[in-house]
């Protein structure tokens, strides 16, 4: 326990190191959190839009 | 030409549903790999200790953020001159990434340079010119969403991209002009890198992972930007069929931005 204790505090500098670390893992996985919901809304938005269109066309069919 | 192949979005979406799962995979494994050798087989250093392990992530994060500008401004150039529109696209998908890895370029940079330095931030020309890299990446993004046309966004965000791209070789070669607290490089260099291959192999694979997740994620907001601007012709159809124009799409730009 006192060896992984002592890897965690790596020299004293444990602070800087594994904030460092942490606020990668949070910014880069933050981000890829983000871009996936940007894309599953937008595509859900864009299928609603989609679902009204063949009314639309049928309509436009009617007509012509 | 290849290159006009893939100004079809259809086209391009195709190529990208090929690529993502594999940067998915390539991303995974790197970082995995990646760490293992960053914080658990490789040494510390003889003179910083420790504290060297904030390299095999500060130095990729600068690496990528100067990698995402001038990939920015060349597809933005690109967009620009032969009005290519996915690489107006890829500018717009690639600059909250590289404004990302600015940001933890300067973070983590700053938690180095306390212990290192004894100081969090010091005005020098490497620092300072990394600082003006990430509000040139906010500027950029800023511009683009501008406009109720995104084509002028486009325009607008592509020339200041451009204006920009001349503080990339000033960031490269800060160590080397001006007298600076930063070390100069140790990897990239004529002489061949300065670094032994027990730091250069966890630092070699750590830049590779963070190349990988700019892949995945640039394909991923591709992909969404495509999206929105299918949203957009179909509202413009809808206002121009005489229909009241759909506000859901309204929500979706409230909550990504």
């Amino acid at each position: 326990m006192d060896g992984f204790a002592s890897y965690l505090n790596m020299g004293g500098h444990g602070g800087f190191i594994w904030s460092a670390y942490g606020m990668v893992f949070i910014v880069l996985l933050g981000l890829w959190l983000i871009s996936r919901r940007y894309v599953r809304l937008s595509k859900a938005q864009l299928d609603h839009l989609d679902q009204k269109r063949p009314h639309r066309q049928e309509s436009q069919t009617d007509e012509t | 030409m290849i290159f006009h192949k893939y100004a079809n979005p259809t086209r391009f979406l195709k190529l990208a549903s090929l690529i993502q799962p594999w940067a998915a995979a390539a991303t995974v494994l790197l970082f995995l790999s990646g760490l293992y050798f960053a914080l658990l087989a490789s040494p510390g250093d003889y003179q910083q200790g420790e504290t060297v392990r904030i390299m095999y992530i500060h130095v990729p994060a600068a690496w990528m953020a100067m990698f995402c500008y001038t990939a920015m401004a060349v597809a933005a150039a690109v967009g620009l001159i032969w009005k290519h529109p996915v690489a107006d696209l890829a500018a717009r998908a690639t600059a909250p990434i590289g404004a990302c890895f600015t940001f933890l370029a300067l973070f983590t940079g700053s938690l180095w340079g306390k212990p290192m330095w004894g100081t969090w931030w010091v005005w020098d020309a490497r620092l300072t010119s990394v600082l003006i890299l990430f509000f040139l990446y906010l500027g950029y993004m800023a511009l683009a969403n501008a406009f109720d046309d995104p084509a002028r966004g486009s325009k607008a965000s592509a020339i200041l991209a451009l204006v920009g791209v001349v503080n990339v070789p000033v960031i490269k070669f800060s160590v080397d002009w001006w007298n600076t607290l930063h070390q100069p490089a140790s990897v990239v260099k004529m002489s061949g890198p300065a670094i032994h291959p027990s730091m250069l192999i966890p630092l070699i694979l750590m830049a590779l992972a963070f190349k990988a997740y700019y892949i995945w994620v640039l394909l991923i907001r591709m992909r969404a930007e495509i999206n929105e601007g299918k949203i957009r012709s179909l509202r413009l159809r809808q206002v121009h069929a005489g229909q009241p124009p759909d506000a859901a799409g309204d929500k979706i730009t409230q909550a990504v931005n």
